[in-house]
Parts: C-alpha cells; structure tokens; sequence
C-alpha cells in the first residue's frame, strides 16, 4: 500500500521530538479525525536553523511530518511557504488516495507554527501566510 | 525474525488436510458434477459427502445446506431472498448496529426499497438485550437477523433466547455465523436457527467458498437462474475443490474440538492479561465472558491502530485494526462505536485474532513487541504528551 520511501520515514522518522526554547509552534487536526501534528521550531533571522515534530496518527501522517521537515528545515520563512502537500507526495514517492490528506495536514503545519512565530513577533500573518483556518481569532472580515 | 499471525478473524492459514482433500479435484477428478459418465458421478458424490459434512456440524439435514461462494453472499441471499419471499407478510426487519457489512449494506438496500429495519443496541459489552428485542418485534416482522459472533471484538450473542423467541413469535430467524462456525458449537435445532451463513476460510478452507444453512420449509427465491445445481436456488457449476475443501475443513474443526477451544482460550487469556497488565491506557473492547476463544480487541490510547498495525508488521507480527485507515475509509469502526467508544478511542483499536497454530511463545513475543512499539508511537505522539503532563 505505501512506497518505499513512505515506510522507511515512518521506520526511521527524522526530526521526532521537541524543541523547549521553540519560537514558533504549530499544532493541526484533531483526535477525532484520527490525526494530530505539532510542529516546533527555532526561527533566527528568517531562517529555520531547527524543527522538530510530534505526530498522532497513521504511518503516512508519521511519514508526511518527517518529510515536511526535513524539507523545510535549513529554509527561509520565504521558503518554507511555498512548500506544498504535492511536494510532500512527490518527495515521498506518492501517497495512496485516501491518505492524501496527511499531507495536506503536514503543509497546515508548517503553515500554523509559521503564523505562530509572526504573532509572537507582533506582526499580523494573515497578508504573508493566508488564512489560518481559525475563524474565531480572525479579525479579517 | 520471528512470525506470528494472528489475524484469523481475517482469514486462516488453508490446513494440509484440506488441501491434499481438495488437489486431486483439480487434475484428476475434474468431471463435471451434473455429467452422467462416471467420472461426473465421483465429483457429485464429493459434493454431497462435504454437503453432509457441514450438514452434521450444524445438526442440519443435508437438503438444508447450499453451497455458495462465501459469507457475503450467504447474508445477501438470505436476507434478500427472506424479504422477497416474505414481503406480503410484512416489511420490517430487526438487525443490529454491529453487523458485517455484508448485512448492514444489504439492510441498508432493502431500506431504500421500502422496508424498515430496527438496529439494536449492542451495550458496552457488545451483547444485545433480549427485552429489546422483544420489544422489536412488531405483527410485521418478517426476518430477524443477528450475527452469532462479531468480527471485530469476538462477542457472542445469546443465540439461542433470540432462536426461541422468533420461533414463538412465527418470524425467520437468520444468523450471520461466519466468525462462529468451526470456534464454537453450534446445533441449528436446539437453537432454533433458520438460517445460517458461513465461509470456509474462517476455519482453515480455502477462500471463494461458503454456505447456507436454510431450514427445510423456508422457501427462498432462486438466488442465480440457470441449471439445476443446488436445487435450482444457485445455478452454475459447483466449485468442486472448494466444496471439497470446505467439507474437510468443518470437519477438522469439530475434531478435537474442546482441547483445541481450551488450548487458544488459555493462550487469549494470556494475551488479555500481559497487554492489560504491561502497557497502560488499554481496554479489551467487548465482554471478555462472552468473546470468542480466539479473539482480542483492544483499544490502546493516545496512538493511532494503522501505525501500531505497520510496527507490528515490520516485527514480523501481523494483526488487524478497527482503524479507519486500513479499510481504506476514514471513518472509524462502527462496531468500536456502536458499543460507545468515542472517536478518538476507536481510532486506536488492535484485534488479535488466534488459531490452534499458534503458540505460547507467539504470545511471548507479542508481549515483549507490543509494550515496545506502544511506547515509541506513543514518545511521538503530541497527545500522550498532555497525558503525561497532566498527571
């Protein structure tokens, strides 16, 4: 059912764990789906220099949240948005259809512990990111 | 590395037995069953031994078997051929919430076509209550259909109150045996079962092949037109080597029946109570009294079933989950929420399911992988985390 690639990520993750002095913290989906990711991260000057991830759920959410991480760990804020759940399936040499959603998941992750950092700076994401999906903090109409 | 199956609600390693039974069908005894040359009369004859051989499991008559090619479709024609026949009587149906599939989807069809079905409550414990079925039942009630055994937590349901009651109150009573024939007894008279379906590769048959006990004098509608096999009811020619197999297997299930029952009951015991004992944050799912010898369902809290399922494998065990993710749906399994596990809870459920062919240093080899890879998915896992944190 899985590539290659997709269970040698979820038998050897890359990045697991935390980061206790993180600057930015994302966390998406929710028990009930089956599928919970945080991501951390060390942003110093734009750049990434540090993340790391906890993951519940199947061995593609495990295998779409170290790929994500590993793609983006090294980048520039700048970078790191354009990372897309596509690029997370192509790294990981596709996905089954139904799983397609891990990675989508993975892509908010990274996007949600981005919006973090620029709160915690003071700054509103929502013109450099997008829309968070949280509608009961928006304060665009 | 070592392997250890135990998916066996899923389907059973093909006994040695049965195959060399089924073999000689293929190259050697390949006559047609309706043929009238001599070669055609042996393949018949081997029909009817393995037709007599399901017949005397069941304590059934072998006019009352009919071959079919497993558990799908034996619910399906019974279910559908009872409302068909029945449908001047009346169009209500009593099930459960937990069936198979092959139940639900063909209930859920008949819905569309203007017939009603109750579902009862199977309770925590995964067990219907006989008052609310009686109270069910109404002058339109044609069919009552309850599984015997559930595939995924192993409850047994009180098959014989429910025979008696459908036989007092004159409704069908057809019960989905599939994960019951061969692991427990079963006397189709005593408990007043009408009809029955079940599916060689539960017990060591090969695959493509079941039955259909139909009590004599229910009178189903013919399920393929065509000749005259089976008695008209399922036209085509009869997978003989099947029918063979499935003959063989039934009968080596019944033999040395309550030493093998004892033997996986006690292994199951030990698998309850090294998991519940050795990692925290589990529950068996469903009675553990009334439970399949060979069955486990547990939910392991705070990680999700598919990865517990693809550790285990890489640890040469393999298993099965209620978890979405391996059927392919996203929803979690019905059964686990049918007996009132929340969402979260259900996603992260584990069946074992074991043979006689398993041993106690299979068990042995469970409990010392498991508690491992529970606590490495569970190191990942950001909601063991607040666990953790809260205590």
């Amino acid at each position: 059912m899985y590539s290659d690639k997709v269970m040698e990520h979820f038998k050897n993750p890359r990045n697991v764990g935390e980061i206790e002095d993180a600057n930015a913290i994302g966390e998406v989906g929710n028990m009930k789906c089956g599928d919970i990711m945080k991501i951390y991260m060390k942003i110093e000057n734009d750049r990434i220099v540090d993340i790391k991830f906890k993951t519940f759920g199947c061995g593609a959410a495990v295998a779409t949240s170290s790929m994500a991480t590993e793609l983006v760990k090294g980048k520039t804020i700048q970078e790191a948005l354009t990372l897309t759940n596509k690029a997370v399936i192509e790294a990981l040499d596709g996905l089954p259809p139904v799983k397609v959603h891990c990675s989508v998941l993975a892509e908010e992750a990274i996007k949600a512990a981005i919006i973090d950092y620029y709160k915690r700076q003071g700054i509103d994401p929502t013109p450099i990111v997008g829309c968070d999906g949280d509608c009961h903090s928006c304060k665009h109409e | 590395m070592r392997k250890v199956y135990v998916d066996n609600a899923a389907t059973t390693r093909v006994k040695e037995e049965v195959l060399k039974e089924m073999l000689p069908y293929f190259t050697e005894e390949y006559g047609n069953p309706s043929s009238l040359y001599e070669m055609g009369g042996r393949t018949k004859k081997a029909i009817e031994k393995a037709r007599e051989s399901v017949a005397n499991a069941l304590n059934a008559q072998p006019r009352e078997i009919i071959f079919t090619s497993g558990g799908s479709e034996s619910d399906n024609y019974a279910i559908r051929g009872v409302a068909e026949s029945m449908k001047k009587k009346g169009k209500h149906i009593i099930s459960t919430k937990f069936e198979h599939h092959a139940v639900l989807h063909t209930l859920e069809y008949l819905q569309k076509i203007g017939y009603e079905v109750t579902y009862l409550d199977v309770y925590e414990d995964g067990i219907i209550r006989i008052e609310d079925l009686k109270k069910a039942i109404r002058d339109d009630t044609i069919l009552i259909t309850i599984m015997f055994a559930n595939n995924e937590i192993g409850t047994i349901q009180p098959i014989e109150e429910i025979g008696k009651i459908a036989r007092e109150r004159g409704i069908i009573f057809h019960t989905d045996a599939v994960q019951a024939v061969g692991h427990v007894k079963i006397d189709v008279e005593k408990m007043n079962i009408d009809i029955l379906s079940m599916s060689a590769h539960k017990f060591h048959g090969p695959k493509g092949v079941g039955a259909l006990y139909v009590r004599k004098g229910i009178n189903l509608p013919n399920l393929i037109y065509g000749g005259g096999q089976e008695r008209g009811k399922r036209a085509g020619t009869e997978n003989v080597p099947g029918i063979v197999g499935l003959g063989k297997a039934i009968e080596l299930a019944y033999e040395n029946f309550d030493e093998k029952h004892d033997k996986i009951l006690n292994l199951r015991e030990k698998l309850i109570d090294g998991v519940l004992s050795t990692i925290p944050y589990t529950r068996l799912n469903g009675s553990r009294e009334h439970r399949l010898a060979n069955n486990t369902n547990f939910s392991i809290e705070y990680i999700e079933g598919e990865s517990i399922l693809l550790m285990l494998d890489i640890n040469g065990i393999t298993a099965s989950s209620g978890s979405a993710c391996t059927s392919g749906s996203l929803d979690p399994s019905h059964v686990l929420l049918s007996i009132g596990l929340p969402h979260e809870i259900a996603h992260g459920s584990l069946r074992m399911t074991l043979s006689d062919e398993n041993t106690e240093e299979d068990i042995d080899y469970i409990l010392k992988v498991l508690p491992e890879v529970v606590q490495k998915l569970r190191d990942m896992s950001p909601v063991y985390d607040k666990v953790k944190n809260n205590k």
